[in-house]
């Protein structure tokens, strides 16, 4: 059994977190109305072409960071669009590319009409008329949550701007910005060469915020609640809570809510805890890297992270359990990578097709050292070299993996023994299909 | 080591651009390399003044136009 099917969306019971806050009163297999909804929050500002500037300056208070992987300040972002001509523009990031993530499909599925309040106000934060919401197109309940949540809106409650849901092509790729950006401009969902950003020369080449849905459903509750509210969770330095997807050998795979700097076996705990002895853990997704189990007791956090040459991405925590192998793990998932890649920059298209084929013979037992010696050249020649990350999250995985799994490597690279049962436990998707 | 002046530039590639002719290499091999699959790879330090002429060279040379001067940040 793939033990990292996506995550059921559901909360597990977990004694050990504070009450939910993005997910609160979410109950398995329904969306939380607009009127159940309204019972918490009220109505965003009404949208219009001028920033409101005091809803910056309380996320800047909130200290809020992007929930999508890069942590950057979501109120230096806002600033950043505000600062630009108007019109401006708003795109929902609900893409989720990142293969063991459930957490926006979580969100949006149960809480659409959260992330909806929270691109409102977004929107009035930067002075943006129009807002586009983009879902991954195979992320069913996601998308037909979001569309009864904006068709139970319309009815009651006008949403004042020019507001659009779109499904979104299967591609990893499709939401790294400049490509659902370019997506939305009519193009392929592929990454475009930078600068111009999206915040200079987005959608139909307007100043364009582009931000998760789990970062604006946070705005939301900000809004809602206060800067000091939402500090009274995570750190002084990354405060909130944050949604992580914690799946592989636990007993009960689940999209969790935690204070951010909670430790990754209070994560594991709070799902159940391990099925079965546990070699390693991977962080942040497959654009994440792999730890060894001394890293249990780290918090999930930057700064936790970071001593270990980590970060928390878009919050990710795959458990995995000793009768497998990291190698084969991540041999399938750089091979993945190599078929995500969106065939537009050379150390991409061949340097990741020639180490997703020289790590699988590495993951095999038959490459000798100077393979191995091949394989971290190419690391450091592939890193960097793209238009957008993609390549350099492969390189990171690959990296993690030659130091984490020693054992297995000496085994590999020795006796030519894999002590893999060859039962997969991450769940490669097959490559898109289509680009638009 | 010898002590040189520097340029305010630095010289960049637009990766998307950028379909491996491999000329630049040849033209500026100080700073340019080609890896093993024939794509450039750049120093990415500010380019000593006495090698600006021929990184302006590579960069007017680039049958992709994917090459560029850019200030030091």
């Amino acid at each position: 059994m793939s033990a990292t099917r996506k995550a059921p969306a559901r909360q597990a019971p977990a004694p050990s977190l504070p009450p939910a806050r993005l997910l609160a009163g979410a109950k398995a297999g329904s969306a939380i109305g607009l009127a159940a909804h309204r019972a918490t929050y009220t109505r965003p500002p009404q949208v219009s072409t001028q920033p409101r500037r005091n809803l910056i300056e309380l996320i800047g208070q909130a200290g809020l960071q992007g929930r999508g992987g890069a942590a950057f300040p979501t109120a230096r972002k806002l600033k950043a669009v505000a600062d630009g001509a108007g019109p401006r523009v708003v795109v929902a990031n609900g893409t989720e590319g990142e293969p063991p993530s459930a957490k926006d499909q979580t969100v949006m599925a149960h809480n659409p009409h959260l992330v909806i309040d929270g691109a409102l106000l977004a929107a009035a934060a930067v002075g943006a008329t129009q807002i586009l919401i983009g879902v991954d197109r195979a992320h069913r309940r996601a998308l037909d949550a979001m569309r009864a949540a904006l068709a139970e809106r319309t009815s009651s409650e006008p949403l004042g701007v020019n507001l659009r849901l779109a499904g979104t092509p299967s591609r990893y790729v499709a939401g790294e910005e400049t490509g659902l950006v370019q997506w939305m401009n009519g193009g392929p969902a592929m990454p475009t060469s930078v600068p111009p950003r999206p915040f200079q020369k987005g959608v139909a080449g307007l100043p364009t915020l582009v931000q998760n849905v789990e970062t604006l459903a946070s705005i939301a509750l900000i809004a809602q609640h206060g800067a000091e509210w939402f500090r009274q969770l995570g750190t002084p330095e990354e405060p909130g809570g944050r949604l992580v997807t914690v799946s592989g050998a636990v007993r009960q795979p689940a999209v969790m809510e935690a204070p951010i700097g909670t430790s990754i076996a209070t994560l594991i705990q709070a799902v159940g805890g391990p099925t079965e002895e546990l070699s390693a853990i991977m962080v942040g997704g497959f654009y994440g890297t792999w730890l060894p189990l001394g890293a249990l007791d780290a918090p999930y956090s930057r700064a936790g992270l970071l001593p270990l040459g980590a970060s928390p991405g878009a919050g990710v925590i795959v458990a995995l359990p000793a009768s497998a192998c990291g190698l084969a793990e991540t041999a399938r998932v750089v091979s993945w990578y190599a078929g995500e890649s969106a065939g537009q920059c050379g150390p991409c298209i061949f340097g990741l097709a020639d180490l997703a084929e020289l790590f699988a013979q590495v993951a095999a037992a038959r490459a000798n050292r100077d393979d191995l010696e091949t394989v971290r050249r190419w690391a450091g020649d592939i890193e960097g070299r793209g238009a957008c990350k993609h390549p350099d999250g492969a390189v990171r995985l690959v990296r993690s993996a030659l130091s984490v799994f020693t054992d297995e490597l000496a085994r590999h690279m020795g006796t030519g023994e894999c002590r893999g049962n060859g039962q997969p436990i991450l769940r490669v998707p097959p490559p898109g299909k289509t680009w638009r | 080591m010898e002590v040189r002046n520097l340029s305010a530039s630095v010289i960049r590639v637009d990766p998307i651009a950028c379909v491996g002719h491999g000329i630049c290499a040849d033209l500026f091999p100080e700073w340019i390399h080609l890896d093993d699959w024939g794509y450039p790879i750049l120093l990415q330090e500010a380019i000593p003044a006495h090698l600006l002429d021929q990184a302006k060279w590579a960069v007017a040379n680039c049958p992709a136009l994917a090459l560029r001067l850019a200030d030091v940040q």
